[in-house]
């Protein structure tokens, strides 16, 4: 039986960098290093192991975004996914969740699917809340934030650690789930997979081929409005002390100082 | 005045704290409206609390499946009751299901969504919500545009304020749609006596320098004595030192404690992300580079097994 498994994944600004908005209060995606989103590799890594242990089962990864989001796609190829499917078009620029759920959904329908994998959250947005909107779009059960997860049968399951609970969920495929960053190191890429990942099929796809309209999407059709982005001033150093046997007496006077104790 | 619709988050049949700072934040924009589902026989008692704390109207639901299905009851439910009050904002607490919750309850009403609100105010044209955002480097303002609003706010807002009104309960049925994934088995998470990590006023947390699990005892001692709750580093939980429901950071919970205590934690950028925000900053590190330094209001440059039960010992002898 085949098993076509499409993992989301979002090219994203480096964390590590300095990350900032652009004039139009969008997230600034060119003047600054990007990169396959952290929390993305363990969708792949688990999409991955699921197509190891079921037959005939196949790995597309798919992305929106702008020219240089086929460097994730790159990456996802690398390390082992099959092929890939670019949704890049102008329009979808300033997207907000809701616009990019509309075209990764349809670009889901397009491509076919039995099981769709996704990360927890993006590491730029940071709402963890995209893979809710893809089920409710495409009908299909969510089964999401799972720290384990196996396809067996047409059914998937998996543990979803919650704050108030531990609970073991399933659904029959077609569904979505995302995975978390405790369900399993991601893979490095081989050398073999990188010089492999060049040779893989991308597919790109625009706004007219998933049959949405322009005005749908991007910065105009969005349902939220950026009013006003303040940088944070940075912390000030307070003072700083080396523990000369007297570091815990120290810090409690100054605690006590502050109300705290 | 227009309904502000609030998703109550329960657990063990009582209200979590951050409900009430929702009932609170809901009073600057309406009249609230708590939801409160499949609290069973606990409902009465919730409702009575939401009220004491503003709620006007109190919409009760009950259902097997709250519990046996993922998510999608929670969604027919909030987003029926939305619908039939005409609501004019939703308000829910950001956490991994609330904001799932939130969004699909959103798409269905035709709404836009923001997430991990810090802070709600009435605008000219509806809810202004603030977010802290690229690990607490920017602030930002923003609004929804399209529909009533659906924002998810994390906890650790506002102080909750009790404001006594009506809670007048009316029982809903809901009709329950849609394909969900079936819960198969839920194991209650074993309470620590400690507080909640996103609802501490104070959190003090561990991280490599604590260097073993058994190393966290110290952290523990310190935290019991401050009435703090217990975090740790990214570092410690993929150590195997401490649970991951404990981690503070960017994969894990984002804290904005009026005190947090960073012990043996360096300070990456994974970490900042989820304690930045905090109101005073204290760190115990052996390492004087180490770059949580640059964010302290006090730090202690120095070995945490001996400053930490130092510090224990001063507190508990108050």
């Amino acid at each position: 039986m085949s098993l076509r498994i499409v993992v989301c994944v979002k090219y994203v600004p480096d964390a590590t960098g300095d990350r900032r908005f652009a004039d139009d209060a969008t997230t600034d995606r060119e003047g600054v290093d990007g990169l396959l989103s952290e929390l993305d590799e363990y969708g792949v890594e688990q999409a991955l192991r699921i197509a190891e242990a079921n037959d005939g089962a196949e790995v597309t990864v798919l992305t929106v975004g702008p020219d240089d989001a086929k460097d994730a796609l790159r990456k996802a190829l690398s390390m082992g996914a099959d092929k890939a499917v670019h949704v890049n078009d102008d329009d979808i620029h300033g997207s907000d969740v809701i616009g990019t759920s509309a075209v990764l959904a349809a670009a889901l329908e397009k491509t076919g699917y039995d099981l769709v994998v996704c990360g927890m959250a993006s590491t730029d947005g940071t709402m963890g809340v995209l893979p809710a909107l893809l089920a409710e779009r495409l009908g299909v059960a969510q089964a999401t934030l799972l720290s384990e997860v196996s396809v067996a049968g047409g059914v998937v399951s998996g543990r979803r650690d919650g704050d108030a609970a531990t609970e073991l969920v399933e659904a029959a495929l077609p569904a979505v789930v995302s995975v978390t960053d405790q369900s399993g190191e991601a893979r490095y890429p081989s050398f073999k997979g990188i010089m492999a990942a060049k040779k893989k099929p991308v597919q790109s796809l625009d706004l007219d081929d998933l049959g949405i309209d322009a005005g749908a999407v991007g910065l105009a059709g969005a349902w939220t409005k950026v009013a006003e982005i303040t940088a944070r001033p940075a912390r000030t150093q307070g003072q700083v002390v080396t523990d000369e046997g007297e570091g815990g007496k120290q810090l409690a006077a100054y605690l006590a100082e502050q109300k705290f104790i | 005045m227009s309904e502000i619709l609030v998703l109550v988050d329960h657990a063990d049949g009582a209200v979590r704290k951050p409900a009430l700072e929702l009932l609170t934040l809901a009073r600057r924009l309406g009249a609230p409206s708590a939801v409160v589902l499949g609290a069973g026989d606990a409902a009465a008692a919730i409702a009575a609390k939401a009220a004491e704390f503003g709620a006007e109207k109190v919409y009760v639901a009950d259902g097997e499946e709250f519990a046996t299905r993922l998510v999608v009851p929670k969604v027919d439910a909030l987003t029926q009751i939305a619908k039939a009050a005409g609501a004019a904002a939703v308000l829910v607490t950001s956490g991994g299901e609330g904001k799932e919750v939130a969004a699909r309850t959103a798409l269905r009403l035709g709404s836009g969504i923001i997430t991990d609100a810090v802070d709600v105010e009435a605008g000219a044209d509806g809810p202004v919500a603030t977010q802290s955002v690229f690990a607490a480097s920017y602030q930002v303002k923003s609004a929804v545009t399209t529909g009533a609003p659906v924002i998810t706010v994390k906890p650790n807002s506002v102080a909750p304020e009790a404001a006594p009104a009506a809670g007048a309960v009316e029982n809903v049925t809901v009709a329950f749609t849609g394909n969900a994934a079936t819960v198969t088995s839920r194991t209650p998470r074993v309470s620590t006596g400690r507080p909640e990590l996103t609802e501490a006023a104070i959190v003090v947390s561990g991280g490599r320098g604590v260097g073993a699990a058994d190393g966290f005892s110290v952290v523990e001692d310190l935290a019991d004595a401050l009435g703090a709750a217990v975090g740790a580093s990214r570092a410690a939980v993929d150590a195997g030192w401490y649970p991951h429901t404990n981690q503070v950071g960017q994969t894990g919970k984002q804290v904005s404690p009026q005190l947090y205590i960073a012990a043996g934690i360096s300070g990456a950028i994974q970490h900042r992300a989820g304690m930045q925000t905090s109101k005073t900053i204290v760190a115990v590190n052996k390492d004087p580079e180490a770059p949580i330094f640059e964010l302290v209001d006090y730090g202690v440059v120095g070995d945490l097994f001996n400053v930490l039960p130092q510090l224990t010992d001063q507190v508990k002898a108050g």
